[in-house]
């Protein structure tokens, strides 16, 4: 994967660190790879590999009936297989903190991608989740800490959605 | 009938005496009837939807409470449609979670329609095949005592087909309101924003 020289990855981790956050269910996403790397070597934080996205909704939910806080890590197909998990925080007022990596939006090379991506905006709309779209290195630091404000302290959903030029294209061909 | 065991029945005799610190999360549909009728408790996190979901909600709670025992009991369907959580919670294996099956075939909510384990999928060889241990196949009144003699003394993630039979009894309605439920389990449960 050809992404760019910079350490975003890093400041989500920082923000989700100093957000308490104690439980990451997360599908192995390449956008996400450094940041599952960094979640795995933390002995704080329990990491929860999933067989699919909206596991991590009822993980989250459970998660905070217990006193701690979770995170969700997916990419932007994962979007999709929660739709009726989001029953629960809706329902229930969970917080849920969505970190959702971009495809089908800039370079994408798959098309089997666009029919999703191109949907993700008006999809957590319509779910009641608040949008938090970074394309810039530099802004995810304070976009993420605002989408924590808003989800822990308010108990809602929120997605920090991390753009596709942000991370950079997939390289298809080895 | 077949001589399995009565669904209100059993839930009784899991939950006697259950102790300060059990927590239990039930399936939607006849699992949570079935908990209300048991009594009502505000550390049952009743639901109302979320199908696929318990047992996923049961890990993260275990996870977040690892003093307090976690007792998922949920139906055949509803584990059916998150099966996948058996892979994931086969790896996690926290030390104080069951997940608890009552399995009588069919979809109990929706008119009685035959579920896949009438026709021979097996939750127990699943459960089993991702690592969970013990896993206990309940099939009469001592395997049912014997299931709740493990559940008050939870040392290893734990997986229990309980065979009930296909009966309906009347339904017992908990409380709806999911903010509720939540406030008031995380008050029984002591912990804060």
């Amino acid at each position: 994967m050809n992404v760019q020289i910079t350490d975003w990855p890093d400041r989500l981790f920082a923000t989700l660190k100093r957000a308490g956050i104690r439980q990451v269910g997360y599908v192995p996403d390449a956008g996400h790879a450094r940041l599952i790397d960094r979640c795995r070597a933390d002995p704080d934080i329990r990491d929860v590999v999933l067989t699919t996205e909206e596991e991590g909704v009822a993980l989250a939910a459970g998660a905070w009936l217990g006193g701690e806080r979770a995170a969700l890590l997916m990419q932007s197909s994962g979007l999709g297989n929660c739709v009726n998990m989001f029953s629960l925080a809706r329902s229930c007022r969970f917080p849920l903190l969505m970190l959702i990596t971009m495809r089908g939006e800039w370079e994408e090379f798959n098309p089997w991608q666009v029919p999703m991506g191109s949907i993700v905006d008006p999809v957590l709309k319509l779910c009641e989740a608040e949008v938090y779209r970074v394309t810039k290195p530099e802004d995810v630091e304070s976009t993420a800490e605002r989408a924590v404000q808003h989800v822990f302290g308010d108990e809602r959903i929120g997605a920090i959605i991390l753009s596709q030029h942000l991370i950079g294209k997939k390289v298809w061909t080895k | 009938m077949s001589g399995k065991l009565e669904r209100r029945a059993a839930m009784a005799t899991l939950l006697a005496d259950r102790g300060d610190d059990l927590l239990v999360v039930p399936g939607l549909g006849s699992t949570t009837y079935d908990l209300a009728a048991a009594g009502d408790d505000d550390r049952n996190f009743y639901l109302w939807g979320a199908m696929g979901g318990a047992a996923m909600i049961g890990l993260g709670l275990a996870l977040a409470q690892p003093d307090k025992r976690v007792a998922v009991i949920t139906g055949d369907g509803e584990m059916l449609m998150g099966m996948g959580a058996l892979a994931t919670i086969g790896i996690q294996r926290p030390g104080n979670l069951a997940i608890v099956v009552f399995d009588n075939g069919v979809y109990g909510e929706t008119g009685m329609q035959p579920s896949h384990t009438q026709s021979g999928v097996d939750l127990l060889a699943v459960a089993a095949a991702c690592g969970i241990g013990p896993c206990l196949d309940v099939r009469d009144e001592a395997a049912l005592r014997d299931l709740a003699a493990r559940l008050k003394d939870l040392r290893e993630t734990l997986f229990a087909r309980v065979l009930i039979e296909a009966s309906e009894p009347p339904r017992v309605l908990p409380e709806r309101d999911g903010v509720v439920l939540k406030d008031r389990f995380r008050a029984a449960v002591g912990v804060k924003a």
